[in-house]
């Protein structure tokens, strides 16, 4: 028997005119967590696709438990104990937490020849599981109630049901809290000691630190390496990743924040009363302003309610000095705002459409020759102008946005809004599921957008973003603006005493 | 050598199946036409395109629909009740049972201008449905389709009205430079469409409406008014197209277009139009369009039984979908 309980090895994939796969290895040990990192487009999420069986590799060979096995479908991976939680989940909203965790393979019984599901034993069976995971949460909730941390949980009981003995998990922190991260890590440490094999994928440097193992690094398909996590520092692995020393994460701000004030809101408050409520800020011409807060601090929402994308109850808005009524995006593109959403995929592109389309969308009517007819060579130019700019890496304008990178679709949805020269552009988590390359262009971007004098909102759940790229920072905690930071005097310890600043006494989760 | 004669292997192809409707199409009729040498015939080919004339004004109105992800059901009734409002309009003075038998009978464009204008009534309140009460425009467009077909028999009564004046069905037999008419509108409708589609804001909304209706709004496009305007061009569309049906035919009664949206529909997705929203081209219903008349065509002249029709025509969307779709489907 070997030391592994599942290796890889000289997996090659190739798509249309990629080589996303170029002899890639991967060697996991039964109770280790093994950190798969490399850039967006490394081909992380490529190789596990190839363990899990949705993809067919053109070479390689998978040793299982010591004996070679080819996995040809994900149920076959299942029968195997090689369990998946997919970086966007698939559950199913208007079925129960129970019903999703058996799904495919719900408990039975027989009267004679008719076979129907024995409903008390899956939902016994449920609590038992979770139970067991400690995880709080009602087996007969429709899964579409629980917050997406929670639903993960329920991903992840459902791969522990199946007796997996290895478990893969995509980028699964993305969209959760530290206490939710922390509740997810403590799993995964039980897991560990029942001696499960874990894949860790994640862009999250200090996440790897704390849980991973081992890590292996991968850059352009192919296997650099792999090591303990404990020899390596955070800026070795970023090197391994991209190639290259990274001497800076964060570009020099060189933006002055003048004193005229550019956009002042007051007293605004949500018509749901778990929501935004009397938060009053103003932001100054050429500033970025760092939005810090735990998920679930409303950052978005109050956000999107100023952009008129969320009906609010109270509350002013000023745009240099002038009181504006905001009830939809139109009127806030018409008074100089522009919002770049926090889900790129949700609301930001037009998948199918081609890059061009994406870019004119937010400006057509001054890309006009005459009242009626689009200038076709005005937007071929606001295409070019902006893949130059911004070092948009397109074959063509007419390229689908969909076959993009992230980091590429995040830079023609700035390009945009850009094009409608915006005085105050919000940014909601920017860098979102962008590899570290790109990342740094993008706050290039932000920084020199501050330096011309565009005012800048950005909300991040990163904090070290927060402190690297903010003039000043403004903390949210449960609906409510818990306090200013000045950019200098930021550190990870004063965010986070403001982001759990809770209202009345806190709840248990902020305990933990 | 060899690596290029491989390529153009290859290429041809995919050429093959990317076209793979067009030259399932050439291929029908090709055979047919050899099996039945009258099949190329001036007359039947001329019958051919007037048909797919007036098809594809019916199909271009419903694929702005289908572009946003909508549909309009109401089609076939709409195109029926215009065809009975056009006949009534243009019956011949004097004619025995005349609907009004003291109207004048209208000038043929005031007949068109009345006719597509209250078809465009009828597509606001489509509009108005779909964007302001969010109703699914499947549901509302079916609702309407009976709401339309109730109206026709309350006001028609049930009859058929005939005895159109010439100049008004002329407009079916008449000829511009040896083509006829009809085709002439449809080409003219065609090229709006593309221009429409192409060229102005309204297109480019529409397309990204279709691609993604959420990131259209936050990107400040007014959805419903774009919306709304789909749904009114394309009951204009349905108006203009039962005033040439009852033009070509002579007459009209409330059965008169029915089922024509399920066509239309089956047209556009044989077409390319995509079910999932934000793809669509105006040469491409076209396509559709013909690929569908030429079908019945071809069934009619190999005396297929008209019951069998159906089920071949059937087939065909649903193969022709299935060939189409491997051109979008991604690769594992």
């Amino acid at each position: 028997m070997s030391e592994y309980r599942l290796v890889m090895k000289g997996v090659v994939k190739t798509f249309p005119g990629v080589k996303a796969l170029d002899h890639a290895q991967l060697e996991l040990r039964p109770g280790k967590v093994m950190a798969l990192m490399g850039e967006n487009g490394a081909g992380k999420s490529t190789l596990m696709k190839c363990m899990f069986g949705i993809y067919k590799m053109d070479e390689g060979e998978i040793e299982y438990e010591g004996e070679k096995v080819t996995i040809p479908t994900p149920l076959d991976a299942l029968n195997r104990g090689i369990a998946m939680v997919h970086q966007e989940l698939q559950p199913i909203p208007a079925r129960t937490v129970a019903e999703n965790i058996w799904l495919g393979r719900y408990p039975t019984k027989s009267y004679g020849p008719i076979t129907v599901v024995d409903h008390p034993k899956m939902y016994k069976d449920t609590e038992e599981l979770l139970k067991k995971l400690k995880l709080d949460i009602n087996p007969h909730a429709k899964l579409g109630s629980l917050s997406i941390a929670q639903m993960q949980m329920v991903e992840i009981a459902k791969a522990v049901s199946a007796n997996c003995k290895v478990l893969i998990l995509d980028e699964p922190t993305s969209s959760l809290t530290a206490n939710e991260v922390e509740s997810l890590f403590r799993i995964m440490r039980e897991l560990k000691a029942l001696g499960v094999a874990l894949v860790y994928i994640s862009h999250k440097m200090d996440e790897i630190k704390v849980i991973a193992d081992e890590v292996t690094i991968m850059r352009d398909g192919q296997y650099i390496g792999k090591w303990e996590v404990a020899d390596m520092t955070k800026e070795q692995i970023i090197a391994k990743m991209v190639g290259r020393e990274l001497s800076n994460l964060y570009p020099p701000l060189e933006n002055h924040p003048s004193d005229e004030v550019m956009m002042k809101v007051e007293d605004f408050t949500s018509i749901h009363p778990r929501s935004f409520r009397h938060c009053s800020f103003e932001i100054h011409k050429g500033e970025i302003l760092g939005v810090a807060g735990l998920v679930g601090a409303q950052r978005t929402e109050l956000m999107e309610g100023i952009f008129g994308l969320r009906a609010h109850t109270s509350g002013k808005v000023w745009i240099k000095g002038e009181e504006v009524t905001i009830k939809q995006p139109r009127d806030a593109i018409r008074k100089s705002v522009a919002l770049l959403t926090e889900d790129r995929r949700a609301t930001g592109i037009m998948g199918v459409l081609s890059v061009a389309d994406n870019i004119s969308i937010a400006s057509l009517d001054a890309l006009r020759k005459g009242p009626i007819m689009l200038d076709n060579k005005k937007i071929l130019d606001l295409v070019a102008t902006n893949k130059e700019k911004m070092a948009i890496k397109v074959p063509s304008p007419k390229t689908q946005i969909k076959s993009l990178s992230g980091g590429n679709q995040q830079k023609v949805l700035i390009a945009r809004w850009l094009a409608n020269n915006p005085d105050v552009l919000i940014l909601d988590e920017p860098t979102r599921g962008i590899d570290v390359g790109a990342k740094y262009e993008i706050y290039c971007i932000i920084a020199e957008l501050a330096k011309q004098g565009k005012s800048i909102i950005m909300i991040s759940s990163e904090m070290s973003e927060i402190i690297g790229m903010s003039n000043r920072v403004m903390v949210m905690c449960d609906g409510r603006i818990t306090g200013f930071i000045d950019g200098k005097d930021a550190t990870q310890e004063n965010i986070m005493a403001l982001a759990t600043q809770f209202e009345t006494a806190p709840t248990a989760a902020a305990n933990q | 050598m060899e690596a290029t004669k491989k390529l153009n292997g290859k290429a041809v192809a995919k050429w093959f199946s990317n076209n793979a409707i067009i030259v399932m199409m050439l291929a029908v009729s090709l055979i047919v036409g050899i099996m039945h040498p009258n099949f190329f015939s001036g007359t039947n080919m001329i019958n051919l395109f007037k048909n797919v004339s007036i098809r594809y004004i019916i199909a271009l109105g419903i694929s702005g629909c289908l572009i946003t992800t909508g549909n309009d059901l109401s089609a076939g009734r709409l195109a029926g009740f215009a065809a009975c409002l056009a006949c009534i309009f243009a019956q011949t003075e004097g004619a025995a049972g005349k609907f009004y038998p003291n109207m004048h009978t209208l000038p043929t464009p005031v007949v068109f201008i009345l006719v597509i204008a209250i078809c465009a009534i009828i597509g606001l309140c489509n509009g108005l449905v779909v964007s302001y009460l969010k109703v699914q425009p499947f549901i509302a467009t079916l609702g309407m389709q009976q709401v339309v077909y109730g109206i026709c028999l309350v006001y028609t009564g049930g009859t058929p009205i005939g005895s159109l004046n010439k100049n008004f069905t002329s407009l079916a037999s008449n000829t511009i430079l040896a083509v006829p008419v009809l085709i002439w509108i449809a080409l003219i409708v065609a090229a709006c469409f593309w221009f429409l589609y192409n060229k102005t804001r309204h297109g480019k909304y529409m397309y990204a409406i279709g691609g993604n209706e959420a990131a259209a709004e936050v990107a400040g496009v007014n959805v419903n008014a774009t919306k709304i305007r789909i749904y009114i061009l394309a009951s204009c569309m349905f108006g203009l197209a039962g005033c040439l049906l009852a033009a070509k035919s002579g007459g009209a009664s409330v059965n008169t277009a029915q089922g024509y949206e399920l066509d239309a529909i089956a047209a556009c997705t044989i077409g390319g139009v995509s079910t999932t929203g934000g793809v669509g081209t105006v040469p491409g219903v076209l396509v559709g369009v013909l690929v569908f008349e030429l079908m019945k065509v071809a069934l009619q002249f190999m005396n297929v039984n008209s019951s069998y029709t159906y089920i071949v025509q059937g087939l065909v969307i649903i193969v022709a979908v299935a060939i189409d779709i491997r051109k979008y489907l991604a690769k594992k």
